[in-house]
Parts: structure tokens; sequence; C-alpha cells
């Protein structure tokens, strides 16, 4: 009896039916996977991507050079160097960053008493060859003036929590 | 010795200590700003609060005396307040600005406040701001931090003796100031910088440069005089930042001159880092090393032993001294010098030229006579020392030399040699104090002994000495003064004119006229090395200065800071130091270069390495194998009888802040220079 009823079922193709049902019933359900070039993902102001340099809103460069980031970076991927500027300010002469090196911590971000250094939403930062991703200081505060609406937006967002 | 209980553990102190003092001594750390050890006790900063038994609120424990049945608890609820409320006070008005200043990371202010300090501010005012003051090249101020503690004022006017500090003001609108804006005018000056527990005054050369946690801290020696503070140097990557004082109660105590500090941007500029080699067109040329050292091997061959000598520099250390005595022993050259300045030391007796009452022996004495000597500039350390003898006693000091300002009153008894002559039959007035003084001291310094006549003053010296009792039992008041740091190592291993030998002028006339074929000059820059044109001179030391311009070979050396070397200071006492960094380029330490023109020349040192050196020095002389101690010379008889020759007695320094090849490189020490209100020395090189 058990075989017959077997035999049936192995003729009928059920399994294969029922698959097939559950094909199509994903079929019309909504789409989970992105275009991803074109369409990302949703991220947390707390993401820690690529690190930028911020200003203050008249243009001053935020970082005083007290060398906090390069003291707390577990993986010692920050260099920073600094001299007095002409007008007696305490300033970095160098800030550099070797991205390859870095393991996105954020602790460099938590350091920092003037919010000038930070890990912006940016993930998107691969490059071709590894010298690119030795940034210095030019590159950090151009990423900090292109990216600074959805830092400081990030920034006011996690407000509460910091 | 009042005895009381910290904490219920009973301890003893001295008599005169205070509670804090007594604390200490039982092991429990009190918070303190204003309290410093070597400075008189202002009770200003109110950091040190204990309780006391039956005392009805907590006392300033640094400025009580201890004494006897005190139950002093540093641990009592009450105490844990009054700290945090006085750190409360000093916190609002101190900026908290920690981020940008200089003195983060090692500051007291800092470690106190995480220690003893409470967890929150509750001060919502504006905070105080006070203008900067000029304090000179050296000091930056950011008077703004200043929580009053006036360490620094009594610095400069205790210690360094320079009144040019003060305070003006009352209560919060208290302000430090140089009251005329004008530079602290010391060679200690720097060192209220180490003193002030915040950031108000910081380091100018060193400003922003790096933090604490960045350097890496070597223990060393200073060589710019011949005292050998004990000093710490702060390297980063291959570059020395900066230089501290470190703590020897017995050489420096805890401070060092403004020289030792900052001359070390010198080492920065002017190095040599590779060899040179003057061409047929008379200029100097880029060489290799084999290159270089073939032809200093083919200039010894030519110019045979007798035909050649070398003069030891200021700055060398002991193990490189030995070597080149060694090697030219071997070469069978006698014309060997470490006396650039020309004293007229033999080295024959080593209590003819050691500072034989020792720098922790001017707190006894009671009277001092200084012969061609300015301590102050020569050696400004210990100078404070007699300074600090000077205030606690009622010592007579007397010079003979120029007329000058040492920071204490010391009766100028003229500058004429002969005047030597008179207190040493006893006829000057000041024999006599001499004479009455328990513990009589003299100083005798090279401006003296490098006089033509300096074998005759050591002689008239030794004679003051031996008949005003300076040579009793336990005590011996015979100084020399050096400035070289590296004078009596050299003098210790016997680096002088063997028998029918050069002395360094003799060499320099020989080499004038032709008959000296080769002169190596190791670091040795203060001398005049004007027409030496038929003499194949080289140089062998790390700065393009007037020693590797007049050179027809240079060979780049170390520099102190590069090197591991033995020093001894004028005290005789042996001091390590340590390399901080490696020499730039090409340089080589001066053992190395020795060893391998030995090989060259095909003759056996006897050593491979730095310890075989040591070991080879150790064992002819024992002395060195004492580290940090000195050992005492025997008393006996030296310099010589003859006539003084008329005249005057230099000082041996006239210059402070360039002296030498390092600090004449470096811009610190101009920028001091043009502050001091000297002309700007035109540059050695170039």
């Amino acid at each position: 009896m058990r075989a017959a009823v077997n035999a049936l079922r192995s003729f009928l193709l059920l399994e294969l039916l029922r698959g097939l049902a559950l094909t199509l019933k994903y079929f019309f359900k909504p789409k989970v996977t992105l275009n991803y070039p074109y369409e990302k993902g949703p991220i947390s102001p707390r993401f820690r991507g690529e690190h930028a340099l911020r200003r203050y809103p008249n243009g001053e460069e935020r970082c005083i050079a007290c060398k906090l980031c390069e003291a707390v970076c577990p993986a010692q991927a920050i260099t920073i160097e600094a001299e007095p500027r002409a007008d007696g300010s305490r300033r970095t002469t160098r800030y550099d960053i070797d991205m390859t090196k870095c393991i996105y911590c954020g602790f460099c971000e938590e350091a920092c008493p003037v919010d000038a250094i930070v890990e912006g939403p940016n993930f998107e930062f691969a490059t071709e060859t590894r010298e690119e991703l030795f940034y210095d200081k030019e590159k950090l505060l151009a990423n900090g003036d292109r990216w600074e609406g959805e830092i400081a937006r990030n920034l006011a967002a996690d407000a509460r929590w910091r | 010795m009042p005895k009381l209980t910290v904490n219920g553990i009973e301890v003893e102190v001295e008599a005169g200590a205070t509670v804090l003092q007594a604390c200490e001594e039982a092991g429990f750390e009190i918070p303190r700003f204003c309290y410093h050890d070597r400075l008189s006790i202002a009770g200003n900063c109110r950091m040190c609060l204990v309780d006391m038994e039956r005392a009805p609120k907590p006392i300033a424990s640094c400025a009580m005396p201890a004494a006897d049945g005190m139950a002093i608890d540093t641990q009592s609820e009450r105490v844990k307040k009054a700290r945090e409320g006085v750190m409360e006070f000093l916190l609002a008005n101190h900026p908290l600005d920690c981020p940008i200043c200089d003195q983060g990371g090692e500051c007291d202010l800092q470690d106190q406040a995480m220690a003893f300090g409470g967890d929150a501010s509750r001060y919502t005012e504006n905070k105080r701001a006070v203008d900067e003051k000029h304090m000179g090249p050296l000091i930056k101020t950011v008077m703004t931090r200043c929580i009053h503690c006036t360490r620094c004022v009594r610095f400069a006017t205790e210690v360094a003796g320079v009144p040019d500090l003060g305070a003006i003001g009352r209560g919060e609108t208290m302000e430090i100031t140089t009251y005329l804006e004008k530079t602290l005018a010391s060679e200690l000056s720097a060192n209220v910088i180490d003193l002030c527990p915040v950031g108000a005054l910081t380091s100018q050369p060193y400003a922003f440069v790096s933090r604490p946690w960045e350097l890496n801290k070597v223990e060393s020696v200073d060589v710019m005089d011949a005292q050998g503070s004990n000093i710490r140097i702060d390297a980063r990557g291959g570059q020395v930042l900066r230089v501290l004082p470190r703590l020897n109660e017995v050489v420096n105590e805890e401070w060092i001159s403004d020289k030792a500090r900052y001359a070390i941007d010198g080492l920065r500029r002017q190095r040599l880092d590779q060899p040179y080699l003057r061409g047929s067109d008379g200029r100097l040329h880029p060489a290799s090393w084999p290159e270089a050292l073939e032809a200093l091997r083919a200039a010894i061959k030519k110019a045979r032993p007798a035909g050649m000598g070398a003069v030891i520099g200021d700055q060398l250390d002991a193990e490189s001294i030995f070597a080149v005595k060694t090697l030219m022993d071997k070469l069978g050259s006698p014309h060997l010098d470490c006396r650039q300045d020309g004293a007229k030391l033999d080295g024959k007796r080593r209590a003819s030229y050691l500072f034989n009452s020792t720098i922790a022996g001017i707190d006894e004495a009671d009277a001092l006579l200084i012969i061609g000597s300015n301590p102050r500039l020569e050696a400004p350390v210990m100078n404070a020392r007699i300074r600090r003898r000077w205030l606690n006693s009622d010592i007579k000091i007397a010079h003979i030399g120029p007329e000058m300002d040492l920071t204490y009153p010391s009766e100028w008894l003229g500058e004429e040699a002969e005047l030597l002559a008179g207190i040493a039959d006893g006829s000057h007035p000041f024999a006599q104090l001499l004479q009455q003084a328990e513990r009589p001291m003299l100083i005798l310094g090279s401006g003296a002994l490098r006089r033509a006549d300096g074998a005759a003053i050591l002689g008239k010296a030794r004679q003051i000495a031996e008949q005003t009792g300076m040579t009793g039992k336990g005590w011996n008041g015979f100084n020399v003064l050096h400035n070289a740091a590296s004078r009596v190592a050299g003098l210790d291993i016997g680096a002088v004119p063997s028998k029918g030998g050069m002395a360094v002028a003799e060499m320099l006339s020989a080499a004038r006229a032709g008959s000296l074929k080769l002169l190596w000059l190791l670091g040795a820059d203060e001398l005049d090395l004007a027409g030496l044109e038929k003499c194949f001179t080289v140089y062998q030391g790390h700065h393009g200065d007037a020693g590797a311009h007049a050179a027809d070979l240079v060979l780049p050396a170390a520099a102190w800071t590069e090197k591991n070397g033995l020093y001894v200071n004028f005290e005789g006492r042996v001091q390590q130091g340590l390399r901080a960094v490696f020499p730039p380029g090409e340089a080589r330490e001066d053992w190395a270069i020795i060893r391998a023109l030995a090989e060259l020349l095909g003759v056996n040192l006897g050593f491979d390495s730095l310890d075989e050196l040591r070991q080879m020095l150790c064992a002819s002389h024992p002395q060195f194998a004492e580290l940090d101690e000195i050992t005492p010379a025997k008393w006996g008889k030296f310099g010589s009888t003859a006539r003084l020759k008329g005249g005057v007695v230099e000082a041996g320094l006239t210059e402070f802040y360039m002296s030498c090849a390092i600090s004449r490189a470096s811009q610190t020490m101009a920028a001091c220079r043009k502050a001091a209100g000297q002309p700007d020395a035109a540059q050695a090189a170039e």
C-alpha cells in the first residue's frame, strides 16, 4: 500500500510542483535585492565609513593637532605632525591616515574633542592602487567638504546618545 | 626628631621637616602644586590639605612643621572633600584647553584632577583671561592657564638669582609677569618650564611638536659643559626633540642649563653625513668611506708617526679617546693632545685636574676663591649651588679675573695674575679669610690655566690650597673647573703628549711650518686653523664647523646623542650616555672609524666591539668601571714653581650660548644670544 502511494507521488511530480509553487510565491512577493550601484540600502547614522576632516562653518579647519586620535588608534594608522601656524594657533602640518591599516573601529571619532575627524557615510572608496589609500590632510579635508551635509545630519541624529 | 603617626603608621622625620614630607615618608602621596622640594614654601595652592587630630579644620601640610605626637589623617572624608573643593576652585579659572596645551599628557593639574578632583564642573560663569607675557625665546607663556603656584617666581628669585619674575595684583586678578616684559636673563631660565605644574609656561622651541607619549626616552649625560648634568633625551623617529633634566642629587639636582636643553636643534643642522675629500680644485667633494679611509691611510703612511698629530675635541666620549690613544701609541706617535684650549695640565697627578671637593661639597664650603673662571657661564647649574650655599650660610666668595655678576655677591680682588702670589704668601687680606675658614675652597678655571704661565698658576694655586688648609683630612678644596666634557676623561686616559710630543699650540705651528704632515682633529673646532695648507688636515666630527672647513678630509662621526659612551665630569665622576637616535647618513661612531682605520693600517687595536673597547678601557683605567662614582684622587706635588708672568687673568668662557659646534649650529641658541643683547655671531660655518 505504502509502496503504491509513493509510486503515485513520484509519478505525479508533487515535490516538483510544491517547489514551483514556492518559486511562484516569491515571484509575487516584494523584492529584497538592490540594484546596487543605482540603489543603496539604508545605513545607520553611526555608520563608520570613509574618514573625513571637518571644518567649522566659517571655513576654519577643526583639527587642533591634539593627537588623541593618533594615540587611540589601535592599528596605528594615523600620523600627525604639528607646529604653530602663523597666527600662533595649534594646527597640523601633516595628517595622514593609512586606510589599508585602518580597521574602522571609530575610536578616532570618539577621541576627537572637536569632532574634526569623523567616519562618514561613504563606503565606496575602493581604489585601483594601494597608494591611493594613503590619505593625506588635503584628501581628508576634501572628503569633509564633500560629505559635510550628511555628516552633520548624522552627528545631529546621534547627538542624544553621545 | 619628631615622631608622628600618619593614617596610623608611625614615622620619625628629621627636625624641621613638614607634615607633607612626613606623609611621603609614611608612603602616602599628597597632591600639591605650589610645594617643591627645592624651593621655599609658599602654601598658596591649598591642594595639600590633610586632617590633623584636634585641629578644627584641615591644615596645609606643606607649610606645617611636623611635630611630636601629631596624628595625621590623609584619607578621611573631609580631606577628600577638601581636595575636591580646592580642585574645583583651581579649575574655575583654568581653561579646559588640554587638547591644544603642550603640557597635556604630563600635566600635574590634569593628573591630579583625575586622581583627586570631582567628576563634573558646576561653574558656568565666564573664565578669566590673562594677557600673554614675554619671557624670551625659550619660554612660551599662556598665562590664562596659570594657577598662581608661584613656583617660577621662587625659582627665579632663589635658585637662578635673577629676581625678574613676580606677581602683581591680588586674588583673581593676580598675574605672574616679568614686570618690564624682558627676557629672563638667566642661564637656567628654562627650568621654570619643568617647574610649572600646568601649561602656563611651556617650551617655545618645542611648541606643538610632540606629545609625551610619542617619545622614546633615553637616559644620557649632557656634554655642553663639563658638569655632566644627567639628562633624558626624548626622541621620535630619527630626531632628538627635547632634553629634560634627570634627578641626580650630587650632580645637577634637577636643573639643567638652557644650552643643555636647547642646543639640540643644532644636531639637525650643519651635519656631516658623508665623507668628503678635498680635490685638486681645492674644494671638498663627497667620497665613499673606503676612499676616505684609504686617503687617510696613505697620508698616515706618508707622514710617518713622527709627522702626525691628533687633537681631541671637547665632546668626545672616553672610549673614543682611549681608542685614539691606543692607535697613536701603536703607531708610535707622541703627538696627541686633549687640551684644546691649551690648559697647562699635564695629567700626571689626578688631583691637579679634578674638582676635588665635588659639587656636593660646595654645600659645606665656607670660603671660596674663584680664579680665571666664570662659573655662571661655564657651569650654570653648579653656580646655582654656590648661590644656594651663599643663601644658607655666610660663605665668603671672591674672584680673580674680569668683573662679573655671578648672581651672588663675590668680592672682586682684581684681574692681575700677581694677586695669586699675594694670596699664596698670606699678605693679601683674602688669604686670612681662607685660612680662618674651616672648609675653604678654590676654583681654578681655564682662563687662568690656558695662559702661557698656566703651570706656574697651577703651582701657586696648589700652594694656596696647602697653605690655607684646603687639603686637610676629609676635605680637599682644590678644584679645577673645566669647560670641556671630554677633558677629564682625556687626562685620565693620558691623552697628552708623551715624551717628545707636541701640545696643541706647537702642533699647529709645526703644521703651519710644514714639519707636521698630518693633523687629525677629532671634533676639535675651537682652534685657529688658518694657514694649514702645508699639512694634510683630517676632521672627524659631526658638524660642519671650523674644523671641517679647514680639513682636507672630513670623516662624519656621531654626535653624543647618537652613540653609547662614557663621559667623565669635572669631579671625575664617570657617567654613561645612551644612544637616543642613529647618526645621520653615513656617519659612524668614532670608535668604529678608528677601528676601521687601524684595520687598514694593519694595526691590531685589540677590540672589535664597543664592549671589548670598554673592557680594555676599564682594565687599564679601573676608575672607568665605577659608573656614577668618583674615585678620589691622592694629593701630591704638581704645577711649576716658576714665577708668574704679569698680565690679566681672563674668564674661561665669555660666551654662554654658542660655545661648541652644536650650539653654534643651533637657531634657538642664536635667538637666545640675540635676546641677551649680544651681537649676531658670524656663524663659524658657512
